[in-house]
């Protein structure tokens, strides 16, 4: 419980601002209504009494000349009534209902379907689906979130030998992006293209192998190398190190062996992944551990001697545990022998400090294979073993023993004191190097989301070192990158860790600050411990400050609440959109707190899922669900809501203005039928379509140009200036559509047979202009149709005659006035179809004429990018289509692409110094 | 990266994999190029050659459709006479309620018009009241349609208050929209000849035949304290007081014309139409206006050249824009699907390559 937080309710931005726009809808509405009322109160005052035929001497309440006060405060009532189409109730129904079927798009989409696990995306609410299309920040989980949470066992270093060929996915990946560039990156001289090849072709050469093993794979083990595998390092000439090296595999551990009946195989219990995978690596080596007792540990040793399996017993004789701070784990066994062999595997730093002189013989070599794994994104351990004789080590023990036994507050450190002790004199053995392995997608998701102009911090429970690690697997982190650690003493007192902390909050801004370079990237790591204090009320806006000029944030340790902390304050303190994504019941706070949560469904059970607004079952999916679905939902709300206020401001008016005209008393112009259709019918169906249907670019070129996102962090489509742009569009149409008809149609006949219009005719034509002046003007925003998209909106025009049709039909008793309207008195006018004409072109003319402009002059991203598409000069010139599909993103300083432009710039550094020599007059562009 | 998924399938072992598939293939989403939002579209976009094309091809239509209204409006002839002031007695012209309220003065009144054109049959006239609130929610909702409707409703008066009923029952037809009937009338001659007025088919088809009863007869009309207007003769049922039914088409704006009558027969250009007045109608309590009007008709109706002029000014405007955008077009072209266009190309700050 302490780490939970309360389950909010989240609203989407643009929501939010709705209401805003609601209270604005809402001033009108009561000050027209107040308009109104006033003059009815005076005119019931001043002209009531005046007209006879309205029986001024016997009046009920409401029209009573001599008191205007109350008949002005009831026909408040009234008005609010009257003008109540001026805010748009049905538009919580239509979005409710737009926002239901933009989510079971994102449910249905096959792309976004996990074959593997069978589970499809799933929007769990349909409020935030328009939100997706805005976010700025991402804070993700590391561990199944963007790992698999599943260590591989890939390459290890033994005797200053470096085993394993298989390349690690970073290493995969990035060759074949540099690959790719090369090949764009045609038009270099030749020169400096043939030397950058061959620059890079050596960074290449280890990721030579990949793909086609026909071997099953085993899991948690990925090594592959026949110098090892099959019993073959036998013939290695080290062999007795690779002995000592699997040996402790196998031993130097606390996992618990389960032997799968069907198989015949073990599985491991481990207290952490990496274990497991070094004993799997340890059983396929030969070395198979397979039974824990009390003191003991048994190993299956497969090929030592005669090639006969053997069994082999190692007494546990000391174990000293893994913790965080000792960052290395000690065993001390006796063998069958009677040896007595300290095992020791840990931080390769720390394993360095506790070598012996002699044991050193290996540390060159290992130091320079470490370096590689590590930028190979890999996880790495060092181990190493030293033999004792068996007085030393009884004397040591007795310590330990006493040590152990002893009570008090001093008891930790002197066992951690005895332990050092004996850790020492280490004789190095060589280093493993596990892959956490990334989930699928991982790292060209993040990839493409930086591109899209995203930001993405990284929280999780995990070490700094895996995190680092992990950040350098996605391309968070880099080579080259300056890296800003904060991290604080424990022994300090509360008062000084702050002081550090700020002191170093304020050097890492003040270096930022400093920097020339438009290519530095900063990274920011902080650990739990350090952020607890960060996160306090003083201190936490420098800190935001910092991170927010990061390229990329990563926060290690973080405990759930952390997280949420974290995420509150992301979400507060930069304003923007943040959304939280996670697997995990400690992700939940997370979720909950971030304004989008999405959950992973994977195997971590589902808390995670419950408590997200979005689940996907890959991290990679969410590039799909924000650069596609989210650019989509948030152009199609906005423009929608745009619109609806639209019509009904344009409706709405209409309704005031007609008032005014008689006496203020309230009544409309238009049948009561024709008022409940208007939104019911007659102007919902295409505005949902436009809701749900539109599609400004294509889903391929959303996610080929990743730019074309930012549109909605940017917030383009609903900014005031386009809202009230759209309102004073309405007030214009329904100046329009009023004064036109009341002008065509003022007193003279307007049939050939003499016949003037009535109210109910009146009414009849201008909501005629009415529907078909807005439903033509949905139909010009709209730039994708369907057939639904034309049959919704022409639909909506032929209903409304065949509706007038009909309840013409209908006898007098249900249709009054309106009885036989169309055909006796409309259809054979033609004044009511050229008026009918003439106000839906006036209406919509300035919206046309500033689209016009707008797009021939100023475009934006996505008309050129329509037009590009509708000319096919994607296809007819495909050179200039590549290209720019290389510039739409946004500037990155993380992921690969990101990565590989660090890359290729200080290649070509080196190589302008170089060509500089050779060729002085050739210059080459800056980049 | 393949790798891993097929171990984890492998490792959910072979006896649950049928149950599993099973499982999949439930949730997994059913291809339709609808839910894929994949569904053919046409995109079409607003080129320059589009907007002006459209801009003058609008134009195009509407200035021909605008000369056509405007000239159809201007073959009809209309003379307007205002007789409400100069059909006072001018010793009332200071107290002309006193003057209209006062039953036993006499209130004909002798009007001249001239025809300034030929006016061909059928010539229609109107009167034309003005400041009269028809459209007030209380004139407008004080009457019974069912009462007028049918012999059995005659009760249902309910909405008719203060003109509901009288002590000798239901008031036939009720409410005030009936009472306050017009009740000028109007006598025409030329050169002393009398010209026929015929007061049929003034009224729509539809009231005659379905909204006004043909056993319906005015009932204690006009009989209560306050007289309104028009009296009814009792003997003729509902459907055939076309007056009463055109008066009951509540007219939309303050100022209307209602149908009074047909003349079949042309009027010839500089005729002096002798019209005599009966002026009982009281319009002087709000001072509003009373008007006579013949008219004849064209097929856009009555006098309208607001229509014509509002057809050629959005027409004109359209053209205009046309030119414009051209001009535009000339002085600042923009090649369709310009890449250079594109934020990025543009922005000085953009990306460096």
């Amino acid at each position: 419980m302490q780490n939970s937080t309360k389950s909010p309710s989240k609203r989407s931005r643009i929501e939010k601002k709705m209401d805003y726009i609601i209270y604005v809808l809402f001033s009108l509405l009561l000050v027209i209504s107040l308009i109104s009322s006033l003059g009815f109160a005076l005119k019931t005052k001043f002209h009531m009494p005046n007209w006879w035929y309205m029986r001024p001497d016997d009046t009920e309440q409401f029209y009573n000349p001599k008191e205007p006060f109350i008949s002005g405060l009831s026909h408040l009532v009234t008005a609010l009534i009257l003008y109540g189409y001026l805010i748009p109730i049905s538009l919580y129904v239509s979005i409710e209902v737009v926002k239901v079927l933009q989510a079971s798009f994102i449910n249905q989409d096959l792309q976004m379907y996990d074959d593997d696990t069978g589970i499809p995306a799933q929007a769990r609410t349909s409020n935030l689906n328009e939100e997706l299309g805005q976010v700025d920040t991402i804070l993700s989980d590391k561990t199944g979130t963007l790992t698999c949470n599943q260590m591989d066992f890939l390459k290890c270093s033994i005797a200053g030998t470096a085993y394993g060929v298989r390349a690690s996915e970073v290493e995969r990946a990035a060759a074949q992006q540099m690959a790719n560039d090369l090949e764009q990156d045609g038009r270099q001289s030749s020169v400096s293209s043939k030397r950058s090849k061959q620059d890079i072709e050596l960074e290449t050469v280890v990721t030579s192998k990949d793909g086609k093993d026909n071997k099953p794979p085993i899991k948690f083990f990925s090594f592959e190398d026949d110098r090892m595998t099959e019993g073959n390092w036998r013939k290695e000439p080290n062999v007795d190190m690779i002995i000592l090296f699997c040996r402790i595999l196998a031993v130097c551990h606390t996992a618990i062996p389960e032997l799968n009946e069907e198989t015949g195989t073990y599985t491991y219990e481990a207290e952490s992944p990496d274990e497991g995978a070094f004993l799997v690596a340890a059983r396929e080596f030969g070395f198979e551990f397979f039974k824990r007792t009390q003191t003991s540990v048994f190993v299956r040793e497969r090929y030592i001697g005669s090639g006969q399996t053997t069994e082999r017993e190692y007494k546990i004789l000391n174990l000293l545990e893994f913790t965080s701070k000792r960052k290395r784990m000690t065993v001390i066994v006796r063998d069958e022998e009677g040896q007595i062999i300290l095992m020791c595997k840990g931080a390769d730093s720390i394993i360095f400090d506790r070598l012996a002189k002699k044991g050193k013989t290996y540390l060159e070599d290992t130091t320079k294979h470490l370096n590689i794994y590590g930028e190979a994104g890999l996880r790495t351990l060092a181990l190493a073993y030293r033999k004792l004789e068996e007085s030393e080590y009884s004397a040591w023990n007795n310590e330990f023993q006493k040590a152990k036994t002893s009570i008090g507050a001093d008891r930790d450190t002197n066992l951690e004191k005895v332990a050092e002790m004996m850790e020492k004199e280490l004789t190095l053995v060589g280093a493993t190097a596990v892959e956490d392995k990334l989930q699928k997608g991982v790292p060209q998701c993040i990839d493409k989301l930086a591109q899209a102009g995203l930001k993405l911090w990284v929280l999780t429970g995990d070490k700094m070192e895996t995190a680092i690690n992990i950040g350098f697997a996605c391309s968070l982190l880099r080579e080259g990158m300056k890296q800003i650690c904060i991290t604080t003493l424990d022994s300090e007192s509360k008062e000084a860790i702050k002081e550090n902390i700020l002191t170093q909050v304020n050097n890492g801004s003040q270096m930022i600050k400093l920097e020339k370079d438009p290519y530095a990237a900063f990274a920011l790591i902080i650990d739990g411990k350090t952020l607890a204090y960060a996160l306090e009320e003083d201190m936490k806006l420098l800190f935001l400050g910092l991170a927010v000029d990061c390229a990329s944030v990563i926060c290690c340790r973080v405990s759930p609440k952390q997280k949420a902390l974290v995420t509150r304050l992301v979400k507060e303190g930069t304003g923007k959109v943040t959304l939280g994504i996670g697997d995990g019941a400690n992700d939940v706070g997370m979720i909950q707190e971030a304004d989008i949560g999405v959950g992973i469904s994977g195997v971590e059970g589902m808390q995670a899922v419950m408590a997200s607004d979005f689940s996907v079952s890959q991290f990679r999916f969410l590039e799909r669900l924000l650069v596609v679905h989210g650019h989509w939902c948030y152009k199609r709300i906005a423009q929608m809501v745009c619109y609806f206020f639209y019509k009904n401001i344009a409706f709405g008016l209409t309704l005031f203005y007609f008032e005014a005209f008689t006496g203020f008393s309230g009544q409309s112009v238009y049948d009561d039928w024709y008022m409940i259709l208007f939104n019911v019918v007659l102007t919902s169906l295409p505005v949902i379509s436009l809701g749900v249907f539109e599609q400004d670019v294509s889903s391929d070129v959303c996610l080929e140009f990743p730019t074309l996102y930012q549109q909605g962090p940017r917030n383009l489509f609903f900014d005031w200036y386009r809202i009230l742009g759209w309102m004073g569009n309405g007030l214009y149409s329904s100046l329009v559509i009023f004064s036109l008809n009341i002008v065509i149609f003022y007193d003279q006949a307007y049939r050939v047979e003499g016949q003037t219009t009535d109210m109910s005719i009146l009414g009849t034509i201008m909501f005629t202009c009415i529907i078909c002046a807005l439903n033509f003007q949905v139909s010009l925003i709209m730039t994708h149709y369907t057939w639904m998209q034309h049959v919704l909106i022409w639909f909506s025009i032929v209903a409304w005659f065949i509706f007038l049709f009909i309840y013409g039909m209908l006898p007098p008793k249900i249709s009054h006035s309106a009885y036989q309207i169309l055909t006796e008195a409309l259809a054979s006018a033609p004044v009511y179809w050229i008026t009918t004409l003439l106000v839906t072109i006036a209406c919509t003319l300035p919206y046309l004429a500033h689209m016009s402009l707008q797009r021939c002059f100023n475009p934006m991203d996505h008309h050129v990018i329509q037009e590009i598409k509708y000319l096919k000069k994607d296809v007819s010139d495909q050179v200039m289509w590549r290209r720019e599909k290389t510039k739409a993103r946004e500037k990155t300083k993380i992921g690969f692409t990101a990565r590989v432009d660090a890359l290729i710039r200080s290649l070509r550094g080196k190589l302008n110094k170089k060509t500089h020599s050779i060729e002085s007059n050739k210059s080459y562009p800056p980049s | 990266m393949d790798t891993n998924g097929a171990t984890t399938s492998s490792t959910a072992g072979g006896g649950s994999t049928s149950k599993s598939s099973s499982k999949k293939h439930s949730r997994k989403p059913i291809y339709s190029r609808f839910t894929q939002q994949e569904l053919p579209a046409c995109k079409p976009i607003l080129t320059p050659g589009l907007v002006i094309a459209t801009f003058t091809i609008i134009g195009i239509i509407f200035i021909p459709l605008g000369l056509v209204s405007l000239s159809a409006s201007e073959k009809v002839v209309e003379i307007v006479d205002r007789y409400d002031e100069s059909c006072v007695p001018s010793n009332y012209s200071n107290d002309k309620l006193k003057f209209i309220q006062n039953p036993s003065i006499n209130k004909s009144c002798v009007r001249t018009l001239t025809v300034p054109k030929l006016m061909k049959s059928p010539v229609f006239i109107y009167y034309q009241l003005d400041n009269y609130y028809q459209n007030h929610r209380r004139y407008v909702k004080s009457r019974s349609d069912k009462q007028l409707r049918s012999v059995s409703d005659e009760k249902s008066t309910t909405d008719c208050s203060p003109e509901d009923k009288t002590v000798d029952g239901p008031i036939v037809p009720c409410g005030l929209v009936a009472w306050s009937l017009f009740n000028d009338t109007y006598w025409f001659s030329v050169n002393s000849k009398t010209i026929e007025v015929n007061k049929h088919d003034i009224a729509w088809k539809s009231d005659k035949e379905h909204k006004f009863g043909s056993n319906v007869y005015p009932k204690n009309f006009q009989s209560g304290g306050l007289i309104g207007g028009a009296k009814l003769n009792s003997s003729v049922p509902l459907s055939k007081q076309e007056d009463l039914m055109v008066w009951m088409r509540t007219a939309a704006l303050p100022t209307f014309r209602k149908l009074y009558g047909k003349i079949e027969q042309d009027l010839q250009a500089n005729e002096k139409i002798q019209v005599v007045i009966q002026n009982n109608y009281n319009t002087y309590s709000f001072s509003g206006k009373k008007k006579l009007v013949l008219s004849t008709t064209s097929w856009i109706g009555g006098k309208n050249d607001f229509l014509g002029i509002a057809y050629i000014i959005v027409g004109g405007l359209c053209l205009f824009l046309a030119v414009c955008f051209i001009l535009l077009y000339v002085i600042k072209p923009r090649p369709l699907g310009d890449p250079s266009y594109l934020s990025w190309n543009r922005s000085p700050a953009g990306h460096p390559n």
